[in-house]
């Protein structure tokens, strides 16, 4: 049978919406322009100085934890966070720890500094002793500090940032203040549940701040073999949310874009995504096969973008000498070596511990 | 002093590797994070990185070396300010122990373990005395609720109760519930607290789950358990686990609940019993009621309850109406199995609609003189294994009927704990009855065919007491 077809009269989608479509699309961006007037934080020396410590703690901690891998000491998966050290530490400087959370993946050594938690039971935890932050049973990639409102810490790629739209749900209704910062990888992002929490973030404008760490590989496959779109603060925009896109190897760039997209959300505007461009210097895990990428490209970002050498030269051109710095490196190196040695001395967990915090009530 | 680099283990497994590339030479300075050398094994390749600062006195061991056993020292550093011919007389001095293996920090694992350890790790732990039913003081009036509403009125009460808890799920609001659970939460509680979500399971019951981490107390409803398998990985692994792999930090008190089990003429996607399923894993909790009474004081448990549950309700079983004793608070324990009917012949376990037919079948076994104990397990996390074997111990016989598939079903474990624990009081092979080991058939005749009704069980009853 033949069809007639028929001309359909729809109205134009911006009429639909019964707003000025241009308008509406200047949202997306205006982020981005309010970051670009300003792309650097204007931190006071003492700011400075305290990021540097803090990069440079979770570059000596990973450091460590490599070593103490090798050594059998840390066993399974242990993601290292080396090159990637401005993204935490911009961010979670603008906090407010009073009242915002945060969550994140497998690799979350650095968020964990970042907020200052002691790195002996940090190591602890990934050498799986008693002592650990989470008696030992969780591992490298299931941290918690429900005090610290740092939420983990989740082995599945993808899931912290639907359970990150949950903390955000909970700031919201508790009526509390508090925004959500979740943070999850280039990989992640293709994940489904990515955008299923994308859609009602926005639809309830809910307060979380998404942070792609754009580290350009996950496990061995580039971002241009597995993404379609690899301009990834782009893909909030068929949600509604407003994208940034902010160089994660810079401490005060990251900061300064923490603070743009913090107001934003804090205002009641709904989510940001933010996209942290930035580089893995070390493997995926401690074990790589090392060859889907150059050396010449790792040496090139270590050479010429690495976060902590940056700072470092900003604090020299201030004035800082060297002998400064030095103290700073030498005092971490104490820090980290005595969480190294706490956490290869202290006990396993008991072996009654085996079956405790399986449930919280006894039934 | 000089520092001896050692080949590093790749893995705690690993015993020996190849030394495939140097990538400093001799008399190169190096600073912490310096990567030196790349190391291999048939799995992997590892960057080998200084941990200190220092000039590299000597390589022991060149490039392409195979074999190369975890812990020989492989190069020696000069540290500042150091000779580095120093370094290297000083390595000669201390060749002798870098035969040494490193100590296997946590070789707990791979070890037998000791008989001491046995013992301590059985989770024999001094159980609590199981607690049973509040008594229903003399007087109080039953009314007939279907357990449509006695759910409902289980929320509501909840939510009076406690501020953080609310509902969110597919048409919980505005529609009132797919199948009309819901029904009058949105009117009395806003819909700040009675949420409708989009279509999107996976990230709705992520979005619950973050919630309970935070400190609310979600009840997340699927419109029914087959389309929580795009949701099971928040259930599985945020859920359940995330207590343990917290050491008791992190808690999720969360409620998943909706229909499960075969629907009516809905065909195989829309019919199916996920008790099993969640059943098996550590860290949930587990409820599938059968009568408005416990469908009520069990939901109202769950919520409270501080741990993630999954309460597995029955869409046929919703408009039934049932005695419901009306109290000011009805809560029920939650782990403990309920006697719907004494006997001493046999005992039939069962547990949501599944009770419905083993009492239709006692019924028409008592009319042939067989007197059947019924068990509702009404939990299936944790089981209540003491009420089964009890009741065994008493009838020597025992079926389980199930509706749900046979295998790895609650019936197979029933049965194994009757075989580990109750095999003396075993008169006969513990039988189940359950539906067909096939996807469920949309035509009528077929899906009765497939599924669970009371004249099998009889049946098996039957057989059990050799009649
Ligand atoms: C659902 C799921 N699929 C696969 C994996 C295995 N896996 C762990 S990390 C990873 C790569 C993720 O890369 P990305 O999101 O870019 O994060 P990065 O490791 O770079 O920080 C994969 C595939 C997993 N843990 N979870
Ligand atoms: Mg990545």
């Amino acid at each position: 049978m033949a069809r007639t077809a028929k001309t359909r009269k729809t109205p134009a989608k911006s009429q639909q919406q019964g707003g000025p479509s241009d308008n509406s699309d200047f949202a997306l961006h205006s982020l981005q322009e309010a970051f670009e007037k300003a792309k650097t934080y204007d931190a006071s020396e003492d700011e400075m100085m305290e990021f540097y410590r803090q990069m440079l703690l979770i570059r000596r901690f990973e450091e460590r934890a490599g070593q103490l891998y090798g050594l059998g000491l840390i066993g399974g998966f242990c993601h290292l966070y080396i090159g990637q050290e401005a993204v935490a530490i911009g961010l979670q400087s603008a906090l407010d720890n009073d009242k915002d959370s945060v969550i994140t993946g497998y690799r979350d050594h650095g968020h964990m500094l970042a907020y200052g938690i002691d790195p002996k039971v940090i190591m602890a935890e990934l050498t799986g002793r008693q002592a650990g932050i989470s008696k030992g049973k969780g591992g490298s990639m299931h941290m918690f500090s429900t005090e610290h409102k740092f939420y983990g810490g989740h082995g599945i790629v993808g899931a912290q940032v639907a359970l990150g739209g949950g903390l955000a749900l909970a700031h919201k209704y508790n009526e509390d203040g508090g925004l959500c910062l979740a943070y999850f990888g280039d990989g992640a992002a293709n994940q489904g549940q990515v955008y299923e929490t994308f859609n009602m973030a926005s639809l309830w404008k809910l307060p979380i701040v998404f942070v792609i760490e754009n580290n350009q590989y996950a496990m061995g496959t580039s971002t241009v073999r597995s993404s379609a779109e690899t301009e990834f603060y782009r893909r909030g925009t068929a949600f509604r949310i407003p994208g940034m896109d902010v160089n994660g190897m810079d401490v005060l760039e990251v900061r300064a874009a923490a603070e743009v997209a913090f107001k934003h959300v804090r205002e009641g505007n709904g989510p940001v995504l933010m996209e942290l461009n930035t580089y893995r210097y070390r493997g995926h895990s401690m074990s790589d096969p090392a060859k889907y990428r150059t050396r010449e490209e790792v040496q090139d970002v270590r050479e010429h973008k690495d976060p902590i050498e940056g700072l470092k030269k900003v604090l020299v051109d201030k004035g800082k000498s060297e002998d400064d710095l030095k103290a700073i490196d030498k005092e971490i190196r104490k820090i980290v070596s005595e969480a190294a040695d706490f956490s290869e001395n202290s006990p396993e967990p008991e072996a009654s511990e085996l079956y405790t915090d399986v449930l919280v009530e006894e039934y | 002093m000089a520092i001896e680099l050692k080949m590093p283990a790749l893995s705690p497994t690993m015993e020996e590797g190849t030394i495939a590339r140097w990538l400093v030479k001799e008399g190169d300075t190096v600073s912490s994070g310096d990567i030196l050398a790349e190391i291999e094994t048939d799995k992997a390749t590892m960057e080998f990185e200084a941990i200190d600062e220092g000039t590299v006195g000597k390589i022991l061991v060149p490039e392409g070396t195979e074999n190369v056993k975890v812990g020989t020292v492989i190069a020696v550093l000069a540290g500042e300010g150091e000779d580095v011919s120093e370094a290297a007389a000083a390595q000669a001095t201390t060749s002798g122990e870098a035969e040494q293996q490193p100590e296997p920090a946590a070789s707990s694992g791979e070890q037998e373990k000791s008989d001491d350890q046995k013992a301590a790790i059985t989770p024999g732990k001094p159980k609590s005395e199981p607690k049973s039913d509040p008594a229903i003081p003399d007087g109080t009036n039953m009314a007939s609720v279907t357990v449509r509403e006695a759910l409902r009125d289980a929320m509501a009460e909840e939510m009076r109760r406690d501020e953080r808890v609310f509902v969110m799920g597919e048409e919980v609001a505005e529609y009132q519930g797919a199948y009309k659970v819901t029904q009058g939460l949105l009117e009395e509680f806003g819909p700040k607290r009675v949420i409708d979500t989009p279509i999107t399971e996976y990230g709705f019951a992520g979005i619950g789950t973050g919630a309970a981490m935070g400190g609310l107390r979600p009840i997340v409803e699927f419109m029914t358990f087959n389309f929580a398998m795009q949701a099971i990985d928040h259930i599985v692994n945020s859920a359940a686990k995330t207590n343990y792999m917290s050491g008791g930090q992190m808690r999720c008190p969360v409620v998943f609940r909706g229909p499960n089990g075969a629907a009516s003429r809905v065909g195989a996607q829309h019919s199916q019993n996920y008790g099993p399923w969640y059943a098996s894993v550590p860290g949930l909790i587990v409820i599938a009621p059968y009568d408005s009474s416990d469908a009520k004081g069990l939901l109202k448990a769950a919520i409270r309850s501080e741990d993630p549950v999954v309460f597995l309700e029955n869409e046929l079983v919703y408009g039934r109406t049932f005695e419901l004793p009306e109290l000011d608070d009805h809560v029920l324990p939650i782990g403990k199995a309920r006697i719907m009917r004494e006997g001493t012949d046999v005992t039939i376990v069962s547990y949501s609609i599944g009770v419905g037919f083993a009492l239709q079948a006692a019924e028409k076994l008592a009319e042939e003189g067989i007197e059947a104990e019924v068990i509702d397990l009404r939990t299936l996390r944790p089981l209540d294994k003491q009420t089964i074997l009890e009741s065994l111990a008493k009838t020597n016989r025992l079926v389980v009927a199930e509706e749900g598939w046979p295998t790895c079903s609650i019936a197979s474990e029933v049965i194994a704990i009757c075989m580990e624990e109750g095999f003396d009081h075993l008169d006969a092979p513990v039988l189940r009855v359950c539906n067909e080991d096939v996807p469920l058939p949309y035509a009528a005749n077929l899906e009765k065919m497939a599924l669970i009704d009371a004249p099998r069980i009889v049946e098996a009853v039957k057989k059990v007491c050799y009649v």
